[in-house]
Order: C-alpha cells, then structure tokens, then sequence
C-alpha cells in the first residue's frame, strides 16, 4: 500500500452496539467486500464469522511448543542423570525414568505457555505501536463503549465515495476517513 | 469471559429468578462499567487511605530487606532451624505462601473452563495475589539455601564444575514446578490485562500515562481477527494451568511425602496439599476482596454472589482438608507402626498440642459455621472467618513440618524448635512485601477485568434474529 502523505488507509463507520456491528459486518462481506476488519471493546464470536476470517493456526503452534518442552525437559534429564553425570542413588538405574515425569510435565506446560502467549502476539502482529487507524480521534471510543468497522483501500472494490454511501446505508453513527 | 463460552447463567435474570443476588448491579453499560473501574487507576489524585496502607506494608517490606540482609551477612543460624529441626518457618511460609496462590489459578483458570461467569469480577486481582504470593514464597527457599546467590546451582546448566542437578530428587521438581508456575501465572495474568491496558492508553489524561499503558498495551486495538487468537490463547492457558495448579502443590507436597519421616510418608499428601492450598487461597482471596470492595465501593461488581460462593469453596475444601487430618490419623494408627503412630499422639498431646489444636478449631470447627445461610451473607463474619483460616492453614504447616521432625525415630535425637526475632521478622516482612505490591497494583493496574465485565452485560449479546 502507498505510504505517501494524504492517502487513505480506509473508511472506517462507528457503531453503537454490538448486534449493528455483526450485521454491518455481515452486509459488508455480502456486498463484495473483503479486505476489512472490525474493531470491538470485548470478544464477540459472532463477529469473526460475519467477517468470514479463516480458522487460526495457534492451537497447532502450541502443541509443537508443549511437545518441544516434553522432549526437551525429558532428554535434558536423560543426558544429565545417566550421560553427563551418572551417579547412583540408591541402587536405582541411572535412567530412572518415573523420577523424571514431574519435570517432563512441568516443562510441557511451560513450552506450551510461552508458545501461546508469543504465537499469539506474532500472529496479531503484536506489539505494533502505529495503526493508521488510530489517526481516528473516536478510535479511542473502541477500547471502551463503541465498535467500528473499516473497510480497507485495499479492498479492490474500494472507492473513497462508493464505500463510503455503502457504509452510509449500513446506519453507522459516524463515517470516517481513515489516514494512512 | 471469553465469548466462546456463553455464560450459563444470565447476570439480570439472576435477580427476577430465586433471589440469588446477581453477578453485577443492574443498569450497568459498556462506558459505566470501563469509566468506574478505569477511574480508580486513572483518579489523579491518591487517596490518603492509600498512602497509609501502602506506607505501612511498606514499612513492613523494609523489614524483610533488613532481615534478609542480616541473614545473608551471618548465615541462617539466626533462624531457630537446627537439627532436628531444619526445615521450620521457612518452609512453613514457602508453602503457605504457595497455597494461597493457587486460588488465583483456580478462579482465573479452572472457573474459567467450567463457565462460572462469576468468577469475572474477581479473578484480575486474585491472579496478581498469586503472582505476589509466589514472589513471597520463592524467597524463602532461596534464602534457606544460606548462599542465596549461588541459588542458580539449582538450574541444570553447563558449567566447569561439571556437576548437574539430581533429578531424582523431589526439591529439584519443587525448582521446576515454582518457576514454571510464577511464569505461567504471570503470562495469563499479562494476557488477561492486554485488553484493559489499551482502555488506560485510551483513557488515559496523562502524557505518562498514556505512553506507560500504550507500551504495555502493545498497541492492542481490539480486532476481531486478534479477538479471536487472543481467546483461543487464553482458553489454552487455561486449559494449561489447570493441571499445572494442581501439580504445584502436588510437588510441594513430594517434598514431604518421597521422605520417610513419620508424618510425612503418605500417599494422601498431594491430594490434601491441593485442597489446602485452595482453601488457604480463597480464605486470602476474602480476606482481600472485603475490604477492597468497601473502600473502593465495588459493591456492584463484588456482589454478595461473590462472597457467598467464595464462602461454599472454603466450607467445601476445608471439609476435604477435615478428611485429610482424619486419614493421616487412621493410617498412622492402622499401619501398626510405631513410629507413625505416634506422630498423632505427639500432636494432639505433646510439646505443640496448642498449634494443634488450634488449627483444628481454625481449620475444622470455626468454618463449620458457614453451613449458615446468615453466615455466608454476613460480610463482617466472612472477613474474620477468612482470617482465621489464614491462621489455620499457616499452623497446619508449621505443624506438619516442626511436629514430624522434632520428634522422629531416636528419643535420643528429639528436640525442640522456637522461631527466633527474625523468624517472624522475616514471615511477617513477606506479608508487608505482598501487601506493598498489592497496593500498587490496586494503584496502577485496573484490579478487575474490565473487558470481560463487558461480557457479562446483558446487551454484549449479540441479537442475530432467530
């Protein structure tokens, strides 16, 4: 996208609840649009649907990272008890594998854990300090009581004065241009 | 609550319905419920109640500096620890102190999968109780090492010594268990708070303020497709630190129980230690949420359903603990060993008799009032009562750890144990340590999820016309 002073990332319409957003949403993709993102206060799982996002990938990711940390924790206490520094305790085999299952858990969880909180955050793109939709001072109302919906200048259907009459029919309190 | 989860109960029909009061006061929106919690963060000006309290824990979180100082310079032969005796208010505390951390997991997580939506009031604020309570706890194993700078020996790393920890060992799993535990709570208790610290950066009159919540906010803005990864993680940590709660205390408890000391070497310990930590946590969780919701008028969001459910967990989970103390006793008298069976004996009528007896009138008899609807809405009684039990469960620890080793198999090694002036200088430092960053947080972080409170609004629902 063109990063040039003056252009225009998108249009983004401003809604009182959530019901007006979901339909808003619904209408939008129904009328060809697709490059566009909704913005709400709290989670609505209606919302995801109506946009017609793809199924994300962060439960695979979490099950690679919590594998890692399985094999990892398990091996890291092979090698040490039996390769690194064998010493016998008790009489027990060095590869005394039932003493080993509370840090092998343990580490599981942990790789599982660090795996969700970073996979998410880098599938969100997170921490992204600018967003051009943030140059809209009632964006700030969407952390708070207003939900918003912008279709993107991207979206090859995109026309400032088209859309922007598309999203006047939708009944949005307010249609903004977004600057990039 | 995430909206993955519809709640099973709704928070306005609860009123109309069987007189249960509701999990929020009606007549809240989406900007009252952010502008009333936002504002205690935001309120420019401190109150004086703040300064006191805070001053005060402050005072005490000096004395912990001063008393850990004093024992990093002379080593722990300050502490009364000696043999027999070796592990005594330290660990009583390390264990205390770990207890009541997993009620923040058990709301935050646990209510979480089993869709109680109250639980969304109070969860923020429990989980930073965990976190400090961890922090509080992790002290004193570290210092009872007595060179708590070489404390990184316990982390298997490659170095010239060519030495590695011991696996086999139950304390080695103890270091595995705490940190993942502190991490994992930490990372769900940053997840959780992502959402509101984009509302504070919003909201926010201050530049520092502003740039402060907007660092941490990473620049969160609410979009659907990040609403719906965020869940999706949220609802996998949960279902991560669900069973991760329940194997910390479980290893706490190995501790004890991969030990022979009589009084330890039983197969009931995990199974109690999980219930007792979740019924000292609750009890702590009261202890903390009655005063908050008076001095910061939470009484909308805090309702009595909060209050009274709390309460059925504690009488709950003490009943178990009750089950606890019943079966050490049977089976020290039914393995027809001497040296079990007389662990009871010494605890009911030796040299400690009033730390026992005294949980159990803190642990066992005192709660057994809660089987009264009266009691459960009375908010003074609930306060004392939490208390109480805070006390109970501090003596059940003390009294399993000092009870079992001071008199084990040789009468010719029996002994006696006393705290000394920094044995309780120490305790009661931690409690000015955790009271201090409770305090700044109340301050400086909204102490309850102000996006998940919008969930639970009735109109949050989404009207799709069927």
């Amino acid at each position: 996208m063109a990063t040039r002073p003056g252009a225009t990332y998108g249009l983004l319409a401003e809604f009182d609840d959530p019901t007006s957003l979901v339909t808003a949403a619904a209408n939008a993709r129904e009328a060809g649009y697709r490059c566009m993102d909704a913005y709400s206060p709290f989670p609505i799982e209606e919302l995801h649907h109506a946009l017609g996002s793809h199924q994300t990938k962060l439960p695979m990711i979490v099950l690679i990272g919590g594998l890692v940390g399985c094999l990892g924790g398990y091996a890291l206490q092979y090698w040490a008890a039996a390769i690194a520094y064998p010493l016998n305790v008790a009489g027990k085999p060095l590869h005394s594998w039932p003493a080993f299952i509370p840090v092998t858990f343990e580490c599981t969880i942990l790789g599982a854990a660090l795996s969700a909180v970073l996979g998410m955050l880098a599938l969100n793109g997170l921490p992204m300090p600018y967003h051009p939709v943030f140059n809209v001072p009632r964006f700030a109302l969407a952390s708070r009581n207003r939900f918003f919906l912008c279709i993107e200048a991207t979206d090859p259907k995109f026309d400032v004065e088209d859309t922007r009459r598309f999203l006047e029919t939708l009944n949005p309190l307010e249609v903004t241009t977004v600057a990039d | 609550m995430p909206d993955s989860l519809p709640p099973i109960e709704d928070p306005l029909h609860a009123v109309v319905g069987s007189g249960t009061p509701p999990v929020i006061a009606p007549g809240h929106t989406f900007g009252s419920v952010t502008d009333k919690i936002s504002a205690i963060v935001l309120a420019r000006r401190t109150p004086l109640g703040w300064y006191l309290g805070f001053g005060t824990a402050f005072l005490l979180a000096i004395l912990l500096l001063v008393s850990l100082t004093y024992l990093a310079v002379k080593g722990i032969g300050i502490w009364g620890n000696n043999v027999p005796v070796g592990w005594a208010f330290d660990i009583t505390n390390f264990v205390w102190w770990i207890g009541i951390g997993h009620a923040g997991t058990l709301i935050s997580a646990i209510l979480l999968l089993l869709k109680q939506t109250w639980r969304t009031s109070i969860n923020r604020f429990a989980e930073a109780m965990t976190l400090f309570a961890v922090a509080c706890a992790g002290i004193f194993p570290l210092f009872h090492t007595g060179r708590p700078w070489l404390a990184y020996w316990l982390l298997p790393y490659p170095n010239t010594m060519s030495v590695w920890p011991q696996f086999r060992s139950p304390l080695i799993w103890d270091v595995f268990a705490v940190s993942t535990y502190a991490t994992v709570s930490l990372l769900f208790w940053f997840v959780g708070l992502i959402p509101d610290l984009a509302t504070l950066r919003d909201r926010s009159q201050s530049r520092v303020g502003r740039v402060v919540y907007g660092m941490l906010a990473m620049g969160w803005r609410g979009s659907a497709m990040h609403w719906h990864r965020y869940e999706t993680a949220y609802l996998l940590l949960a279902g991560l630190a669900t069973p991760l709660v329940v194997s910390v205390h479980t290893v706490v408890s190995f501790d004890f129980a991969i030990s022979i000391v009589p009084g330890w070497h039983t197969t009931i310990f995990p199974p109690y230690f999980v219930a007792g930590a979740i019924y000292s946590g609750f009890a702590m969780v009261l202890t903390l949420a009655i005063p908050i919701r008076a001095v910061y008028h939470l009484e909308d969001f805090i309702t009595m359903r909060h209050l009274n459910n709390m309460a059925k967990v504690m009488l709950v989970t003490g009943l178990i603990v009750a089950y606890g103390y019943m079966t050490e006793a049977f089976i020290a008298w039914y393995s027809a060993d001497q040296y079990e069976g007389f662990v009871p004996l010494n605890r009911l009528a030796g040299p400690y008799w009033f730390a026992y007896w005294g949980l159990i009138f803190c642990n066992v008899v005192a709660p057994q009032i809660l089987w009264l609807k009266r009691v459960r809405d009375s908010v003074i009684v609930l306060f004392v009562l939490s208390l109480v039990v805070n006390v109970g469960m501090w003596l059940e620890r003390l009294i399993i750890i000092v009870t079992s080793l001071h008199r084990d198999f040789l009468p010719s090694s029996w002994g006696m144990y006393a705290p000394t002036f920094w044995d309780w200088s120490t305790f009661i430092g931690t409690i000015g340590l955790f009271l201090s960053l409770l305090f700044l947080f109340l301050r400086f972080l909204p102490m309850i999820s102000i996006f998940e409170m919008r969930t639970i609004l009735p109109q949050a629902k989404v009207d799709d016309g069927h």
